[in-house]
């Protein structure tokens, strides 16, 4: 009981945010549930790719290769070898996680600018090298059996909403369950030795190698879990669309992924969450609010559903990366800090001087 | 041997194309250590500056010089605008604006223009001249001829001229440059236009043979990655090189490769890339990087 009384209040919001997420679907159409699916996945998929961009100063531009590698595992493992899809989600990661990590090997010896050339290339591959092996069902792609709930769901589902359970509702559950354990983890990775470890790489290559840091291993390691994340992201899109084809997969997932890492704040853990939420719920809604809006000509609202969402991001992207390199969560929190220090005392911006009961956050 | 010297024509034409990408990607790299990811999607704008002129009923041969103008100042204005601002930021922040600009190139286009394929016009005819048993059309030859003209061109304007041997010292030694009175900013913009003029006429060169729509670029920026890169991608002369060689080898591997054809082609420019960066970084051409410690 002290434990919890004393908790920061950062803990608090924590809670608050997971509880809104568990009973969110008990009150919204189940449509509106396997679309906040697909923003979880996407929100673990950015998290991958904020270990490795955020804390460990790596940049990946194709992530949306991994995240179809995901995919495709899951998609085959279920479709032509009969296994449960449920079972094969963490397969799908480690799969994608040690080509990740294999893949990191060679990735060693680029430069930054170098890495982010050659993921990009595999970005704008990727499509084509699906197509061809037949074990992917080519263009048409891989359906996927979306599992019913079962017994237990569905009674306290129905218990709660008076109403029964659809298998759109049980994946995102199913989803809830797996992003919350990886922000667990990645929040604990980045607190201890790894994430510290990974920070002093991406501040300085040469500092962190003198320090001790082993530096080849932990930036392979980030390629690893970074993909691993990538991985279980794709094979739950899979799951929560009911499909998988080359075409799900294009340059301009790897392009989302990266407006969402860097929209919700590098080298944070709200961060990708807040991202992916931006990211993905911005090409629907303008889809949505532009044709009903009358003063806008039909034909502009009809080339802002193709061309909107690339325009935006692009816009996006720019400003963000201009004004406030840390994102969403950095604004916020620069005007918590300003709040701050405007409620406990104004006198202490002349001397430059924190207050001495000033609590770091 | 015939038809093997047939690929090999068609890989040299359209390796001119790359080679003109490429090269736009070097001097932008020459001039700030980066690599511009949206010098296609600035390509692919300036065609439809082309298409669009054209369309008025303007002369090609107008129209053509018209869009490396109207390209060279969008060029400095995209400089001025979105990458000043970013000029001493670290790489990680140049490259994703650079890409956000990429996509916002893209998106505009789409907006401007949709996104149904167009037909450009070639000035050069589609009929073909026997030389010596190999077919070689005018068209070839003439994306050839202009390729071989931008680059000569570019070589002149930076070897030969006062502004050229001035952009070279303010990208090489920007704090003497800046100490004689070299405008060093601005001279960065003067290589954003001059890579965009560039960058134009592979688009230009480019649109005949695959529709012009507003994606037309992406499989073509990934083959002047990779031309850049086996260049060194530091060198001018390294990237033009590149561009050839990388045009003949994927045009013989779509020839001769079984299921290498249309879009997989693409992943021999991917191969190309990942090649040259395990078994020789630097390129053929390039210098090895020293690294302070």
């Amino acid at each position: 009981m002290t434990r919890l009384r004393t908790a920061p209040p950062r803990y608090w919001l924590v809670a608050v945010v997971v509880l809104f997420f568990v009973g969110f679907p008990t009150v919204i159409s189940s449509f509106l549930a396997s679309e906040w699916t697909q923003a979880l996945a996407l929100a673990i998929a950015i998290m991958g790719l904020n270990i490795l961009v955020g804390y460990s100063g790596q940049l990946s531009l194709g992530h949306g290769a991994f995240v179809a590698l995901g995919a495709y595992t899951s998609a085959i493992l279920a479709h032509h070898y009969k296994m449960d899809y449920l079972v094969t989600i963490p397969i799908a990661g480690i799969l994608t996680g040690v080509v990740g990590f294999l893949f990191g090997i060679p990735a060693l010896r680029l430069s930054a600018l170098y890495l982010a050339l050659a993921t990009f290339a595999l970005a704008v591959v990727t499509p084509s090298l699906i197509k061809r092996p037949a074990i992917t069902g080519g263009v048409q792609g891989i359906s996927i059996t979306q599992p019913d709930p079962p017994q237990f769901a569905k009674d306290t589902f129905a218990t709660i909403t008076g109403t029964s359970m659809t298998s759109d509702q049980w994946i995102y559950y199913i989803t809830l369950f797996c992003a919350l354990v990886l922000f667990w983890l990645a929040w604990n990775l980045v607190r201890h030795r790894p994430g510290r470890a990974m920070r002093a790489i991406r501040d300085g290559e040469v500092a962190a190698a003198a320090s001790g840091v082993n530096v080849a291993g932990y930036k392979t390691l980030a390629f690893g879990i970074s993909t691993f994340y990538a991985g279980i992201a794709g094979s739950l899109f899979g799951l929560g669309t009911g499909f998988v084809s080359p075409d799900t997969f294009p340059v301009a997932l790897s392009i989302q992924l990266l407006v969402g890492a860097v929209v919700g704040g590098l080298a944070s853990i709200p961060g990708p969450l807040l991202g992916a939420i931006f990211a993905y719920f911005l090409p629907i809604e303008s889809n949505q609010w532009v044709p009903s809006q009358a003063w806008i000509p039909d034909q502009i609202a009809s080339t802002v559903k193709n061309a909107g969402p690339a325009v935006s991001y692009g816009i996006v992207l720019i400003l963000i990366m201009i004004f406030a390199p840390n994102g969403i969560v950095g604004l916020i929190y620069s005007g918590y800090v300003a709040l701050n220090r405007r409620l406990r005392g104004a006198g202490d911006r002349e001397t430059g001087q924190v207050p001495s009961d000033a609590q770091t956050v | 041997m015939q038809e093997f010297l047939q690929q090999v024509v068609g890989g040299i034409a359209i390796g001119g194309i790359f080679a003109s990408l490429a090269l736009a990607l070097v001097l932008i790299y020459n001039a700030m250590g980066l690599v511009n990811f949206a010098q296609g999607e600035m390509a692919m704008l300036a065609t439809f500056v082309a298409y669009t002129l054209i369309n008025r009923g303007i002369s090609y041969w107008i129209a053509f010089p018209v869009t490396l103008v109207v390209a060279f100042a969008g060029g400095i204005v995209i400089q001025r605008i979105v990458i000043r601002p970013v000029e001493r930021a670290p790489i990680l922040t140049l490259v994703i604006i650079t890409l956000g600009l990429a996509t916002l190139v893209n998106g505009l286009a789409g907006f401007l223009f949709g996104y149904v394929p167009r037909s450009f016009p070639s000035p050069f005819s589609a009929q073909s001249a026997d030389v010596a048993g190999v077919f070689v059309s005018y068209r070839d030859l003439g994306v050839i001829a202009m390729s071989g003209l931008v680059l000569l061109a570019v070589y002149l304007l930076l070897q030969r001229t006062t502004v050229g041997l001035t952009m070279r010292a303010a990208a090489h030694h920007p704090e003497a440059s800046r100490l004689l009175g070299v405008h060093v900013s601005w001279m960065l913009a003067l290589g954003w236009g001059l890579a965009s003029a560039v960058g134009a006429v592979s688009g230009i060169m480019v649109a005949p043979i695959l529709l012009l729509e507003p994606n037309m670029m992406q499989s073509i920026i990934i083959y002047a990655f990779a031309a850049a890169v086996l260049g060194g991608i530091e060198s001018p002369l390294g990237a033009v090189i590149g561009g050839f060689v990388v045009g003949v080898t994927v045009n013989l591997a779509g020839a001769y490769i079984p299921h290498v054809g249309g879009d997989l082609q693409l992943a021999v420019g991917l191969a190309i890339i990942v090649a040259v960066l395990i078994l020789k970084p630097n390129g053929l051409f390039g210098r090895a990087a020293v690294r302070r410690v």
